[in-house]
């Protein structure tokens, strides 16, 4: 077991080591000079302050160093918990922009993804006994797997925002109101939530509920239902145990798709204009800011292993054959 | 008599059209008989197996009764057979390596089992019927991952006859084992008969040598119907049937060599069950046909217990 979570860690270690290296690779190697459009925006015209201001944000950033040296540098800081200054909110930190979005985010991904498998799973297993529930669900689960998120998130914005106009299509709160821990304030932002998470929320939907049913047509096909069957086992003990193992392969597919599910999130964001870490991305690159776009990626990498992690102890849990190859099998 | 199958036509249902793989069976098996069941494959012994316990979904249940203690079997009734399954009729399955649900430890998966036919779960029992085969009780505390194939077929033999059911159906369950493991299996049947555990049994195999050292009473059939049925010895010795006299003469005898001679089998092939030749099924194989064989042979009993549906036996 130990041995087990020991090589899990060092491939988790290694994976963080690289996603910190080419996220610190894109934007330095991204066309255009943060520094030059953050003069620009300062209206100087004496060429004299242009080239102080230049050098000082230069120095600032530590873009004079050798590219080397600003690798090392931003282990270093990243080690320390400093993310460095934003260009774009100069000169709020990084992390402290990052702390503002992350709420959004976590409050949009956490619910859509965990609800869905859940619901999916539970859908799905019921259409795989339900011939009309079959025929139904399964095309409209096609579909709406097939729908990339952002292109939902615009009908759902036309049709329940524009057209029917029951819920707001931008923002995370009315711009009326102030964040605080009122009851008003939470209903606002709930009511600014529902439509970014029910289309991150169905697309996903479809997708776990058509691998559930076929998950569970095999395994309720399998030898050892058919020999529960025939010593003449109710269907719902034999269903049970169709579904636990059938579950599986939905946790192993939930840890593959969690990257899809994050990237998805980000531009479902951006559709809504809703103030997470996709929105914070968009801004960063329009602005060319490295260091937010780094605090970013960096966070939502974090993220993803944190949770890949998380996936594979519960499958550990879950499932005992991993166990039995961990400890040598013994006959 | 504690089964007799009468007229027994079971179907398989496909595109195009009904394939006969039971059609008209008719034979009895005694209290405490084993019967081994022989034929080539599709010649539907196994679904002759199936039948007498769960029909998939492709059977059909044309025509013909199963009486079992007395009482008539609703084989082609799915629910109103469950409540026979297991106690009055159980089975040993040709997959018994996979038929154990693998992310369950096997005690809870028994006891789970056992409360859901509304049984009470006597786990010292269990341990010692798992003893008589040599399972030691950790067994139970292990996932069938961990158990070996000869192990996990040991373990669904005692699942398969905790209730004591009347009959039981042992379906190929010496077909994937090595010779040393399949005298053991053999063994052990034995012994569940002995101790009670079982009354009657069906020996599903193509293996005529070993069927010979655990049945009573051997039935050979041949395309859907009976060939010959007769007590063990007298079929290995004494066969009336040509179908059973070629099976036996294709099977290899310890201490010969076929160096000059090369061992024969049966030239030709069973007849497609989808469109049944009239007259004897296997006519066209056989060396000794005739006019008469255009006609359907019945089942004659020409000595006691020895059955033949052939004309010129």
């Amino acid at each position: 077991m130990r041995r087990y979570f020991g090589r899990k860690l060092l491939i988790y270690g290694l994976t963080f080591f690289v996603a910190v290296t080419v996220n610190w690779m894109i934007p330095r190697f991204m066309p255009g000079d943060p520094v030059a459009s953050m003069v620009a925006r300062a209206n100087v015209t004496k060429p004299e302050a242009v080239e102080a201001m230049r050098a000082y944000y230069t120095s600032l950033f530590g873009l004079d160093q050798p590219l080397w040296q600003q690798y090392l540098n931003f282990w270093g800081a990243l080690l320390r918990g400093d993310f460095g200054v934003s260009i774009w909110l100069f000169p709020t930190p990084v992390s402290d922009v990052i702390t503002t979005a992350v709420p959004y985010t976590l409050a949009l991904i956490v619910p859509s993804v965990l609800l869905s498998w859940v619901v999916g799973n539970q859908f799905g297993a019921y259409a795989a006994r339900r011939k009309l529930l079959d025929n139904t669900v399964l095309p409209v689960g096609y579909v709406l797997t097939a729908m990339p998120y952002m292109w939902l998130a615009v009908l759902l914005a036309w049709a329940f925002g524009v057209i029917l106009g029951w819920f707001p299509v931008a923002g995370g709160y009315s711009f009326s109101m102030r964040p605080n821990w009122s009851g008003a304030f939470l209903l606002d932002l709930l009511h600014h939530w529902t439509l970014p998470f029910l289309s991150l929320f169905l697309v996903a939907l479809g997708g776990w509920a058509i691998g559930m049913r076929n998950m569970i047509i095999y395994e309720l096909e399998s030898d050892y239902s058919n020999y529960l069957s025939a010593l003449g086992a109710p269907s719902r003990l034999i269903r049970r145990y169709a579904f636990r193992n059938a579950v599986l392969p939905q946790i192993t597919g939930l840890a593959l798709q969690l990257g899809v599910l994050v990237a998805g999130a980000l531009v479902t964001e951006i559709v809504f204009a809703y103030p997470g870490l996709g929105s914070l991305i968009l801004k960063a690159i329009q602005n060319k800011d490295f260091f937010l776009l780094q605090g970013t990626f960096l966070f939502i990498v974090l993220g993803v292993l944190i949770a890949n992690f998380i996936i594979d102890i519960v499958y550990v849990v879950v499932d005992p054959r991993t166990r039995a190859g961990m400890a040598g099998a013994q006959a | 008599m504690s089964l007799q199958v009468s007229e027994l036509k079971v179907y398989y249902r496909t595109l195009k059209g009904d394939v006969r793989a039971l059609d008209g069976m008719t034979f009895g098996l005694r209290d405490g008989e084993i019967l081994g069941l022989v034929g080539e494959s599709g010649c539907g012994k196994s679904t002759l197996g199936k039948s007498l316990i769960r029909m998939d979904g492709r059977m059909r249940h044309v025509g013909g009764t199963v009486v079992l203690d007395g009482r008539e079997l609703p084989i082609g009734d799915d629910r109103a057979m469950n409540e026979v399954r297991f106690r009055e009729v159980s089975l040993i399955p040709q997959y018994a390596m996979s038929a154990l649900n693998p992310t369950r430890k096997l005690r809870r998966m028994i006891t789970e089992l056992l409360r859901s036919r509304g049984a009470t779960p006597d786990l010292e029992e269990l341990e010692r019927r798992m003893s008589q085969v040599g399972l030691p009780r950790e067994v139970l505390d292990r996932y069938p991952i961990e158990l070996s194939g000869g192990m996990k077929q040991r373990m669904v033999m005692v699942i398969s006859t905790l209730l004591d059911p009347s009959l039981l159906i042992a379906d190929e369950v010496t077909s994937a084992l090595d010779v040393s493991t399949q005298k053991a299996v053999a063994r052990a049947l034995l012994g569940f008969r002995e101790s009670g555990y079982v009354k009657s049994m069906i020996f599903v195999t193509h293996d005529l040598a070993l069927t010979h050292h655990i049945a009573d009473t051997i039935m050979v059939m041949y395309a859907g119907k009976l060939a010959e049925k007769a007590p063990a010895d007298v079929i290995v010795k004494a066969p009336r049937h040509p179908y059973t006299k070629l099976l036996l003469d294709s099977l290899p005898e310890v201490g010969v060599r076929y160096a000059d001679r090369r061992l024969e089998g049966i030239a030709g092939s069973p007849p497609s069950l989808l469109n049944p030749p009239t007259g004897c099924r296997f006519r066209d194989r056989c060396p000794i046909a005739g006019e008469q064989c255009a006609e359907e042979p019945p089942v004659a009993e020409l000595a006691p217990d020895h059955h033949v549906a052939c004309w010129k036996a």
